[in-house]
């Protein structure tokens, strides 16, 4: 029965999947071994950048962070509330803080090779960790505002995000698999992309396919949606940096 | 005879119909059909076919399957097209592509011939329906040819 379709309900949290779960088994063994992952150029050049002294401070990654050990865990809480500066932000974007405010050194562009490695090689310290659902005060305005826009339709074909990975997850929209949309594997590498993507170039995607309005680069609409997407996803282990098709 | 000819016989000219504010064919629903057809005249089931199977134009098929050997990627999401035909007539077919909304407010089927009403649409597709008016005279012309083998 196809009429009176349902309206997007968040799917049950015993059947919230990892869209690695239905991949094909080369697509995940791909993901699976370091040696085949081909993600695994950018984390190696990520902790090249990590070690690096950069800016006039003169001071790399490393030597605040103490090695990388105190990543760990860490991409499975961003985006999160930054209080101080009363917004909220994202690992890329927390990144880029590091880099103009500690550093003093410029921005990396978004999308470049060098800000996806950096990102890539702090994400994998997260690899097999679970996504807890955030609880920081300021965070839940923006997780609202994320699920708002999931919900609603938008562009020329009047479709909802939660229309697809809600409501039709599991089946076929062309021949592609539609995954549950979770955020659990960024930045990853992609077949399609034959390259390393962020989680905004992927967003950006599926909004082109809804012909919707892409919002500018560095929106907050994005990391609202991002911050949905973790708290739906929280339960679900990190995979990044992940191999999707 | 096709629509334009009864237009012409019955001495209405297609142009002095209200004109509507957002530039598409006006059109009339009766109960759950469009009678008339949208550029005043019956569509080519050639042309829909194409449509039809166009990723880029109809993008029927990501959500549909169908009886098209051809097409490799199919969805599924929605009935199979093939006896569409058998189980409505074109005027229902009509309002289905037209605003499938009015059948069902939740529907997942994007409204072609639609441009008011909708939120965040890309620049580049603003004012533009999915479909022009000939376009979806084609693709209804189509449909009614996918009859059901089985009866
Ligand atoms: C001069 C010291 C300094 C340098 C250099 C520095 N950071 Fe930071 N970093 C901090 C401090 C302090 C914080 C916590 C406060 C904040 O958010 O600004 C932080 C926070 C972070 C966090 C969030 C950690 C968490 O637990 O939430 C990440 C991720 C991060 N930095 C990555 C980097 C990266 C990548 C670089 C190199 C591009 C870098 N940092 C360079 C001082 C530094
Ligand atoms: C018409 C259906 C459709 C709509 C609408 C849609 N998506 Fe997607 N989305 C997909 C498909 C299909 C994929 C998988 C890409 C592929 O394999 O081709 C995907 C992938 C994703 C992924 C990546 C999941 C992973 O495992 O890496 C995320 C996240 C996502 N979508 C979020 C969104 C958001 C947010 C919106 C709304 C702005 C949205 N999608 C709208 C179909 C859709
Ligand atoms: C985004 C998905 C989607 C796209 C694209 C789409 N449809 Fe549909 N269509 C549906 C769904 C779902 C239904 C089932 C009824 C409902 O939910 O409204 C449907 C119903 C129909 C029906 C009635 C089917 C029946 O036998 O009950 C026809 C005919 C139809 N679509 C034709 C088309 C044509 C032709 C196109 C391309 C011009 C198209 N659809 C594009 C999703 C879609």
């Amino acid at each position: 029965m196809w009429i009176g379709g349902a309206l997007a309900d968040e799917i049950p949290r015993d059947q919230r999947r990892s869209g690695y779960e239905t991949m094909r088994p080369e697509t995940r063994a791909m993901q699976d071994s370091d040696a085949d992952n081909p993600a695994t150029l950018w984390v190696l050049d990520g902790e090249a950048l990590w070690n690096k002294r950069e800016g006039a401070a003169g001071k790399s990654c490393a030597d605040c962070h103490a090695g990388a050990a105190p990543m760990k865990a860490v991409a499975a809480r961003f985006p999160r509330f930054d209080a101080a500066r009363a917004t909220p932000v994202d690992l890329e974007q927390q990144i880029n803080i590091c880099r103009r405010d500690r550093q003093n050194a410029p921005p990396l562009a978004a999308e470049s090779h060098d800000l996806l490695a950096l990102e890539a090689f702090v994400a994998k310290q997260s690899r097999g960790d679970t996504i807890e659902p955030n609880r920081e005060p300021g965070a839940k305005e923006s997780i609202e505002a994320g699920r708002k826009l999931f919900n609603e339709r938008r562009g020329q074909l009047n479709l909802s995000c939660a229309q697809c990975h809600d409501d039709n997850w599991g089946k076929s929209l062309g021949g592609a698999n539609i995954p549950q949309g979770h955020p659990n594997g960024y930045p990853l590498y992609r077949l399609e992309w034959q390259s390393l993507g962020s989680m905004g170039r992927r967003l950006r995607n599926c909004l082109s396919g809804m012909r919707a309005e892409l919002w500018p680069r560095d929106a907050r609409e994005y990391v609202d949606i991002e911050m949905y997407l973790m708290s739906r996803a929280a339960g679900l282990k990190m995979e990044s940096p992940a191999v999707r098709p | 005879m096709n629509f334009a000819a009864i237009c012409v016989t019955l001495g209405l000219a297609v142009a002095a119909w209200p004109a509507r504010a957002d530039g598409l064919a006006p059109y009339e629903i009766v109960g759950d059909a469009i009678p008339a057809p949208l550029a005043g005249a019956l569509g080519d089931a050639a042309r829909g076919r194409a449509i039809v199977l166009d990723r880029q134009t109809g993008l029927c098929l990501l959500c549909h399957s169908g009886p098209f050997p051809e097409a490799r990627f199919q969805g599924g999401l929605a009935p199979d097209l093939g006896g569409t035909g058998s189980r409505w007539s074109e005027s229902q077919l009509r309002l289905r592509i037209v605003d499938a909304r009015r059948l069902n407010p939740d529907t997942i089927m994007p409204p072609y011939y639609v441009v008011d009403g909708l939120t965040g649409v890309a620049k580049s597709y603003v004012g533009k329906p999915i479909l022009g008016a000939a376009e979806i005279e084609d693709v209804v012309a189509f449909l009614a040819t996918l009859k059901d083998k089985s009866k």
